[in-house]
């Protein structure tokens, strides 16, 4: 039995043999394309060496990724897009004068320190763009340095000398008082602070596009962004509560680190219980470093914070099974 | 009704490749291999030996216990009784039968007349359909009869699946709009049987011409609704069917009948027409022949035995198959020998190009999260996927794997690649390995 009369080779495999087209490359190439509105943005606000310290930052990612799978003799991974993304987001997080070397460094930290030595893409337990961040404030000087907007004022590709610098309108909340630029100003992000973070437009308009192609669902980013939202309503300092909430909102770094750094995958829970916790818990951590921290700004440890609880949320939230008991069901 | 299943996802219908190919009777071919095992029970002990004479429809095989009777499809000569390879991967005791080509009936088979079926009894109707070899024609091959039995003075809702939630497979869409008289006859059938005055037939909104023909078929006297649900796999599926007719969940690990249901396939309905009117046991069914690299796809009416490279062969393909797979592509078996046959379960071969390569050498979990949004058992196969790699027997329990359907809606929607219901079958199985033995 069993003569084959047949001339090719039959593939066995466990079902299902049918695949969705969407792929870990085609999710990190969405991010992307979420992104390029605040990247355009970026470059309206503060010039071309915006769109330079992006590029220079999503190349050194590949490169370190790359680098590391080779030299580990690992599976390549440099190709996924999740390096670029990685990149990209750490450039955005960062003043517009950062010196490229600063840069290049956070990614290595980033990507080598904080993504490989745990295991590559999908284990590590911090966001790689907001721990290569945080190992940054190493230089306070440099990732606190913030530019006047306006492309006159833009900053050269290669000195930074030129530049004029300002205060960011966080830094003046973190002192008590509102800020004097105009909730209008805050929205579309004409505004000083990080490379990515100013326009909330930009950024909203990357989160519809996420939404609109299933990348993320909206529950972190709603429940972060509400959160704060509720808090600062609560606890207003300044004398308007409308438009102190307003600013806490579009002002800083919360709308691209809810919209794209706490729905990070590998670092935020599975569980829709335990995402919704993540959002609030992020909020609320949010809000007490810009009220009582030393630093004006909340957003980036409020996530690398809340990333350390990830596994205990997704065990707080894990779903009724199908077909559970009743009792079962009314326990939990 | 209509309520809508947490999860499942939307693949690629690509039905239109045989969705308007007209049943049409595949002439059995000269050798025919009748597997034993075409149910979940014991399997059948032949009843012939090499050089017995058989006619169409007598009687090859049979068992005590969780069985049904496996028969005859052909007229002819019993060339073997030996092991052969079944579609579930393993090699199985098959009769293989010389076919004389003359069809001679087997002098058991007697029809029956209307007076005669409204005087049985509902012992005699499931005695009838167990003597037909009747199990469930969906894939599941559950027996019939035994459903039939233990679901007596339990089941107060029927609910016929013609939901065919996978992709390419027309088989029982095709049945709809070609047999739903014969359908419609049986469902009544399984209502007398539990005594019920209503039905449901459950099928899915992709399927007009069907509505419309079973609609055509329904007596507004008889009691039985057509559910047309929204087109999803795994609608399907049993316990999602149930949940989307009814809102009652089946309990983890209990049948149907423990909320009162019992589901039968559109085919099972056809098969217990024809057993309990015509007499003619389980013998033959529909098959859907289809696939991206099919020349020609088609719905066959195809004995029970046939090698697949026959009906192969009846399709031609445009160049040589990556994959031949024994169902659909969601769910279906993988062969990897072209000369296993055809059996009562089977609803389709589906014959896929290389272009349906999707492996990926090193998957990278990176914990999206679709797995969990599109497991229609609210399972996490995520955390599943890692506590079966550790072998982490207690976190697999708490996870519940064993609840898993092995619908291969994670499988599908994951961006990484990763072969996720191969891994909680290799999980399910680490487990029961790990269980005390009774």
């Amino acid at each position: 039995m069993a003569q084959m009369k047949y001339f090719y080779e039959l593939t066995i495999s466990s079902s299902p043999h049918a695949h969705s087209s969407t792929t870990t490359q085609t999710i990190m190439r969405d991010v992307l394309i979420a992104l390029v509105p605040a990247l355009i943005m970026s470059v309206v606000f503060f010039g071309f060496r915006a769109l330079m310290v992006t590029v220079v930052s999503a190349a050194a990612c590949v490169f370190f990724e790359w680098g590391y799978r080779k030299l580990m003799k690992l599976d390549n991974t440099a190709w996924d897009l999740s390096a670029v993304v990685t990149g990209v987001l750490l450039a955005f997080v960062c003043p517009v004068t950062i010196p490229y070397w600063t840069i290049i460094l956070g990614d290595l930290f980033a990507i080598v320190l904080v993504k490989q030595l745990f295991g590559g893409i999908g284990k590590n337990f911090v966001n790689p763009a907001l721990a290569g961040r945080a190992f940054m404030f190493s230089w306070p000087v440099l990732m606190s340095t913030w530019v006047k907007v306006g492309f006159s004022n833009a900053a050269g590709l290669i000195s930074t000398a030129d530049a004029v610098t300002a205060a960011t309108p966080l830094a003046a909340m973190h002192q008590g008082q509102m800020c004097s630029e105009s909730i209008w100003d805050l929205f579309i992000g004409n505004v000083g602070g990080c490379l990515g973070e100013t326009s909330a437009l930009a950024l909203l308009i990357g989160f519809a596009y996420l939404l609109f192609r299933k990348v993320i669902n909206a529950r972190i980013p709603v429940a972060y962004i509400a959160t704060v939202a509720v808090l600062a309503f609560l606890f207003p300092l300044g004398n308007d509560r409308i438009a102190w909430m307003a600013a806490q909102v579009f002002g800083g770094g919360l709308m691209l680190g809810a919209i794209f750094m706490a729905t990070d995958y590998v670092t935020s829970p599975v569980t829709k219980l335990g995402q919704i916790i993540f959002g609030i818990g992020c909020g609320v951590i949010t809000i007490l470093i810009r009220y009582f921290g030393g630093y004006s700004e909340g957003v980036s440890y409020a996530i690398l914070i809340m990333n350390c609880c990830v596994v205990l949320l997704d065990k707080v939230g894990r779903p009724v099974k199908f077909g559970a008991p009743k009792k079962e069901a009314a326990k939990k | 009704m209509a309520f809508s299943f947490f999860g499942g996802v939307h693949p690629k219908e690509n039905k239109h490749y045989a969705e308007n190919q007209k049943v049409q009777e595949f002439p059995a071919p000269d050798l025919l291999v009748i597997p034993m095992s075409q149910h979940i029970g014991a399997p059948c002990l032949p009843l012939v030996k090499k050089g017995d004479r058989v006619t169409v429809g007598q009687k090859i095989g049979d068992n005590q216990g969780l069985c049904v009777p496996v028969h005859a499809s052909v007229s002819g000569t019993v060339k073997a009784v030996e092991a052969r390879p079944h579609t579930n991967g393993m090699t199985c005791m098959s009769v293989v039968i010389q076919n004389d080509h003359l069809d001679e009936l087997c002098p058991d088979i007697q029809p029956r007349t209307q007076e005669e079926v409204d005087k049985l009894t509902a012992e005699e109707l499931i005695a009838i359909v167990r003597e037909g070899g009747i199990v469930g024609m969906g894939g599941a091959t559950f027996p019939t009869y035994f459903k039939l039995s233990s679901g007596l003075g339990k089941v107060d809702t029927v609910i016929v699946n013609a939901g065919e939630c996978e992709p390419y497979i027309t088989a029982d869409d095709r049945l709809c709009q070609e047999m739903a008289p014969e359908l419609v006859s049986g469902l009544k059938i399984i209502m007398k049987i539990f005594g019920l005055k209503a039905a449901h037939i459950a099928i899915e909104d992709n399927k007009p011409a069907a509505v419309k023909a079973l609609k055509f078929a329904i007596d507004p006297a008889d009691g039985i609704v057509v559910d047309v649900l929204p087109a999803k796999y795994p609608q399907g599926a049993e316990k999602q069917m149930i949940y989307a007719v009814t809102g009652r969940e089946v309990p983890s690990g209990g049948l149907p009948a423990a909320v009162g249901c019992a589901v039968f396939n559109a085919a099972t309905c056809k098969a217990i027409h024809d057993a309990v009117y015509l007499g003619m046991p389980l013998i033959k069914r529909i098959v859907t022949v289809s696939g991206d690299i099919c020349m020609e796809a088609k719905n066959l009416m195809v004995p029970v035995g046939t090698p697949f490279e026959a009906l192969m062969e009846a399709v031609g393909t445009s160049e040589n198959p990556y994959k031949v797979i024994s169902g659909g592509p969601m769910m279906g078996a993988a062969q990897y020998d072209l000369a296993v046959t055809t059996n009562k379960g089977v609803n389709a071969i589906t014959i896929l190009g290389r272009k349906n390569r999707f492996a990926v050498d090193n998957p990278h979990c990176i914990r999206c999260g679709k797995c969990m949004d599109a497991c229609p058992m609210h399972l996490i196969p995520v955390m599943m996927y890692n506590a079966e790699r550790n072998s982490d027997i207690d976190e697999m329990k708490s996870l519940n794997m064993l609840d898993c359907i092995e619908c291969g809606c994670c499988a599908y929607t994951c961006p990484a690649g990763i072969p996720l219901v191969q891994s909680f079958r290799t999980g399910k199985q680490k487990l029961r390995d790990a269980m005390p033995k009774k």
